[in-house]
Parts: structure tokens; sequence; C-alpha cells
């Protein structure tokens, strides 16, 4: 029984699946709101005089702060395109595994992103508490200009 | 900006990242949810989060995520950047509870530390690359990570 594989077929094949895009707002409040709920009162994130004088058009998003969606939904790493899949199967409990990410360009208020992901890898490991999924969400953060501003790989555990 | 600017040049490998001090609490829970879109209820309900197999309401790793970034960007200024940045949610963390409505019960601190672990100049940035972490109340790094961040140069 312990040695039973508990990856499925069904899970297996959303390897390489894409979302829609979602579209995120970068609005002041956002950010600020965020920056707030953190504990985070770093001016580069709260004034808009600071950030121009450290050479930003208007205040910057945390790194790891996408804006708010106002087309499509963001949910966790793109947790909603294998959450139903890995319910289905029975891995009912889902963790938040962590990042890794890359910043090219810094997110700004009055940014209008747009975030793909796709399912980059899943995989199946042995932890303390018996086989795991990991499943490996890749999002790709296109600004209003077109450029790459960042991309965000989250790891999703499933047991 | 009355904050003084770090330096590459002001860097060495072991040198400490000031260390950041955060109290987890249900309240910061809920207002983490609200800002940045997770409503994920294993965060503030007590009912569902009995049934996920974590011993109760956890800290969301996002959050903690969001500390260490705050870790690395208090320290590198208004003049660097993160250029990447990376965190494992390997130990899990409760929340304390409020005491009033705007105070926590007493309990865990939790701790944000780094350290430098590397520096060096690639394509014209000066880079300095960090192991950074969560560390809670037992001293147990329940958030390991790490950064890259680009610092401005003196000789620039």
């Amino acid at each position: 029984m312990a040695d039973e594989s508990i990856m499925t077929d069904e899970i297996k094949a959303m390897i390489g699946t894409l979302s829609e895009p979602v579209i995120m707002e970068v609005g002041r409040v956002a950010i600020r709101r965020y920056a707030d709920a953190v504990g985070d009162e770093n001016p580069l994130f709260h004034e808009v005089e600071d950030a121009k004088a450290a050479g930003y058009e208007d205040i910057i998003c945390p790194p790891g702060f996408w804006g708010w969606p106002i087309k499509g939904r963001a949910t966790i790493g793109g947790m909603s395109i294998v959450g139903a899949v890995l319910v289905k199967a029975g891995l009912f409990r889902i963790l938040d595994g962590g990042v890794d990410q890359e910043f090219y360009i810094p997110i700004r208020a009055g940014d209008i992103l747009t975030a793909y992901s796709k399912i980059a890898d899943i995989r199946e490991r042995e932890g303390k508490a018996g086989k795991m999924i990991f499943t490996t969400v890749e999002t790709t953060y296109l600004n209003q200009n077109g450029d790459t501003v960042a991309v965000n790989r989250a790891t999703i555990i499933a047991r | 900006m009355a904050k003084k600017q770090i330096y590459y040049e002001d860097v060495e490998v072991g040198s400490e990242v000031p260390t950041l001090e955060k109290i987890s609490t249900t309240q910061m829970a809920v207002r983490w949810a609200g800002a940045s879109g997770d409503f994920n209820p294993l965060h503030w309900d007590e009912s569902f989060a009995a049934t996920q197999g974590t011993g109760g309401i956890i800290t969301h790793g996002a959050l903690k995520r969001a500390w260490l970034v705050q870790l690395v960007t208090d320290w590198i200024g208004a003049e660097g950047r993160v250029k990447k940045f990376a965190c494992q949610y390997r130990g899990m963390d409760y929340p304390r509870r409020m005491a009033t409505m705007g105070d926590p019960a007493e309990g865990e601190t939790w701790l944000c530390k780094g350290t430098v672990a590397n520096k060096k100049v690639e394509d014209g940035q000066h880079l300095v690359e960090c192991d950074i972490w969560v560390e809670n109340g037992k001293g147990e790094k329940t958030t390991p990570g790490s950064a890259t961040v680009i610092l401005p140069s003196k000789k620039a």
C-alpha cells in the first residue's frame, strides 16, 4: 500500500497546461494596502515623491506583488488550474510549498500586467507524511508595453 | 529619504542583514488575505484548518515570503534592486490569537535574518547573493530562502 503511487493519469496529463491569461491592475491603493498588511513602511511603496526621487515614475510594488486581478481569477500559484484535479484524486490537503522568482523590471503604480501561467512540472515525492504530489506553476508577467517584468515559479504540495 | 544607502563595497561575504522582527497574528492573516487576494480558509478558519492536517490555522507562506522581501528591501535601500528571490515553506507557523481588538496575545515572535553568501560583478551589475530565513520562537528556520540583489557601487 505504501509503495503505491498517488499520481493519476489525469494529474500527469496536466503537465504543460496553460491557464487563461489574468489581467492585473497595479493601483496605488492596492500597493499601499499590501505593504500595510505586511507591516512594510518602505517609502518606495507608499510615497510618490520618494519613489520619484529614487528614479521611478510612481510608487513601486514590493517584489512579489503583482497588483489586483481585473480580468480572470488569480489564485496562489495558479492553484485553480490543478486544484480541482488534485482534489478529485483525493488529494484535498493542499499547501503552498514556496516560490522561485526573477525580477526584470520594477512594477509601478499605473502598470497593467498580463499573467500567463502554465503547469511546468508535476512529480511525486516521498515525505515524512507519505507520498505527495509537487506541482510547479510557472507564471510570466508582461506589462502594457509587452515587456516581461517577472517570472514566478510556485510549488504546490498536495497529499 | 532618511535611510543611509548601502553600497556593494560596504558588503562582505558573511556580512549580516539587519534582523527584522515580526509577530504573526490572526488579525494579520485576515489583513494579508484581503490585501494579497489569498482567501484560503486554512489561514483564518479553525474548523476548516482542522481538516487539513496542519495542526490548526497556519500563517500564509506568502506572508512569510513578504516578510523576507521586506528584510531584503529594507537593507538594500532605495537604490538597490531585487533580481532573484526564492524561499521554501518548510515548517508551519502558528499565528498568535488576539488579546484585544488591536493587541496580540503573548506568544511567539519571528525573526527574519540573512547573511551574505557571495558577491560578484556580472554584466556590469554589482550582485550580492544572500541566504535568508524566517526563524520561529524556538529558533527553527521554518522558511529558508535566498535572494540576489543589485547594489549601487561607489565606483560607478
